[in-house]
């Protein structure tokens, strides 16, 4: 046998999925994007009345803000997702712990829930159109009904996720059932409560949205609608990209929400 | 404290895990359960600690439990069982939370607790910075703290790489030569029952019977010496033979869950 001659060294074979942060391509990709679009529009490819250029979206929304408009419309939909927000997350939470920590509760509760959570909410706006009126409440309740449902099957299963060892533990050293549900249960369900809470506030902004196209004069969604009924498709697009900050908005204050929380995971 | 395990018998629906368990164990006394997997071991733990009901028969003691002892029968688990969220201190002082004492005896007690088990300087750490063995060592710095009258160590050892386990058993034995308390253990490790034990207690598998009772003269505190080594051997042997056909069969059966 040689020396070294016929040694061959082993083939790697173990590279890749293995994700690695790249931290300028995801804004490269945005601006590809936006400047293949103005190109393209500056170019005459775009029909301006379909498709209006990022520049005059821009100009939209800078005109929106200076006429107040966009104040206006903006303060009308806030006043509707975060009362219906709010009221339907506490009236879920209180059911779904109370199914997640009482049998009796589950039993009574989770057939209607399960009865009523593939009703798409929206279509329930005009029985409640009928019951509150046209105004502002049949919204809030919209958005609060479409909430609620959500929010009940994400407490009561995060309670579930709890660690039963966790509880035994609890029992074991004698703790009262106060405090296993102040001390384990809850703080335990957090994590599950908080991921409802992403899935709850983008059904609030779908909500919002469907439930303002109905009938309502000021509002995002209204303000789209009417946009579009006028051909004024710059605006029309000004008024998604309000609507697209808004979930971006909502999503980052979760965020910091859960990393203030859960700073123990 | 004297504890009395009168003819329990426990089923989980049909299935027959304990079966007339008859033992007496005498105060300060270290028993270890040891038996294949299925033998009803941990279920005889549960019942010891109140968590569960035995379908028939009882655990008696013949004097009640010490004043100082806030919670007389404890558990040490094989999980651990800490709180993700709370730190070292706050899962030691967990134990202590709803018991009435003055803060300052609260705090003394989860210092004291911690020096004892070498978690001084990680008591503001969350479990999820520790190791396996730190970690434990948290779960028995928390049933220390209530001056347990009854130690019950469910597999405390079992979820420890071989090194960290060997630490830790050095560690349960420096304390329990300073605490008096009656312990309980279940293992499945032979090692740590010869070890450990001053009586060991093999069950049978399914319904868990005592096969038989085998004590261990030699104090615990003096087995490391070369002398005893092949006393040891001798004991690990017997309980082998005890359990390896059972393991055996335990190991070749379709699990029902």
């Amino acid at each position: 046998m040689s020396e070294h001659g016929d040694r061959r060294p082993i083939p790697f074979r173990g590279g890749g999925f293995a994700p690695v942060p790249r931290r300028l391509l995801p804004w490269l990709v945005f601006v590809v994007l936006i400047a293949t679009w103005q190109a393209a529009s500056s170019a005459g490819l775009l029909p301006p009345l379909f498709m209006p250029s990022p520049a005059a979206v821009v100009d939209a929304l800078y005109v929106l803000w200076t006429n107040g408009t966009l104040a206006q419309n903006l303060g009308a939909s806030l006043g509707r997702i975060i009362p219906g927000w709010i009221i339907g997350t506490a009236a879920g939470l209180a059911a779904g712990l109370a199914m997640g920590i009482f049998s009796a509760a589950r039993a009574a509760g989770l057939p209607i829930v399960s009865a009523l959570f593939p009703i798409p909410k929206i279509a329930l706006l005009p029985l409640l159109i009928l019951w509150f009126g046209i105004g502002e409440p049949s919204k809030v309740a919209t958005i609060a009904l479409g909430v609620f449902f959500p929010t009940v099957i994400s407490a009561y299963s995060a309670c579930d996720s709890v660690p039963r060892n966790l509880i035994r533990m609890g029992q074991s050293f004698g703790l009262p059932a106060t405090d296993i549900v102040a001390k384990i249960v809850l703080p335990g369900a957090m994590p599950g409560i908080l991921a409802g809470f992403r899935i709850s506030a983008s059904v609030a902004l779908l909500l919002l949205v469907a439930a303002e196209m109905i009938g309502a004069q000021y509002g995002i969604g209204a303000f789209v609608l009417t946009a579009g009924n006028l051909m004024q498709t710059d605006q029309l697009l000004a008024g998604v990209v309000v609507l697209s900050i808004l979930g971006l908005l909502i999503s980052w204050g979760l965020g910091t929400v859960e990393r203030s929380v859960l700073r123990w995971r | 404290m004297p504890l009395h395990i009168e003819r329990v018998s426990h089923r989980y629906g049909s299935v027959e895990a304990l079966d007339g368990i008859e033992l007496d164990i005498a105060d300060g006394e270290t028993v270890v359960l040891i038996g294949p997997s299925g033998c009803g071991k941990s279920t005889l733990l549960g019942i010891l600690g109140g968590l569960l009901q035995p379908t028939s028969g009882r655990v008696t003691l013949s004097c009640a439990p010490p004043a100082e002892s806030l919670n007389p029968f404890t558990y040490i688990f094989q999980d651990f069982a800490l709180l993700p969220w709370r730190s070292v201190a706050d899962n030691v002082a967990l134990a202590l939370e709803h018991r009435a004492l003055s803060a300052s005896e609260r705090t003394e007690r989860v210092a004291s607790a911690l020096a004892l088990t070498g978690l001084g300087e990680f008591a503001t750490a969350y479990p999820k910075q520790l190791s396996g063995g730190m970690r434990q060592r948290v779960g028995i710095a928390r049933a220390l703290v209530v001056r347990p009258a009854v130690l019950l160590l469910d597999e405390p050892l079992s979820a420890l790489d071989a090194q960290t386990r060997e630490l830790l058993m050095e560690d349960l034995l420096a304390i329990w030569a300073r605490e008096k308390s009656t312990r309980v253990y279940v293992t499945h490790n032979l090692e740590e029952a010869a070890r450990l034990a001053d009586r060991v207690v093999v069950l049978s598998r399914r319904p868990g019977r005592i096969r038989d009772v085998i004590g261990i003269d030699v104090p615990v505190a003096e087995r490391g010496r070369p002398e005893h080594a092949g006393l040891l051997r001798d004991v690990h042997r017997r309980l082998w033979s005890l359990i390896r056909d059972e393991a055996a069969t335990a190991d070749r059966e379709i699990q029902h869950v």
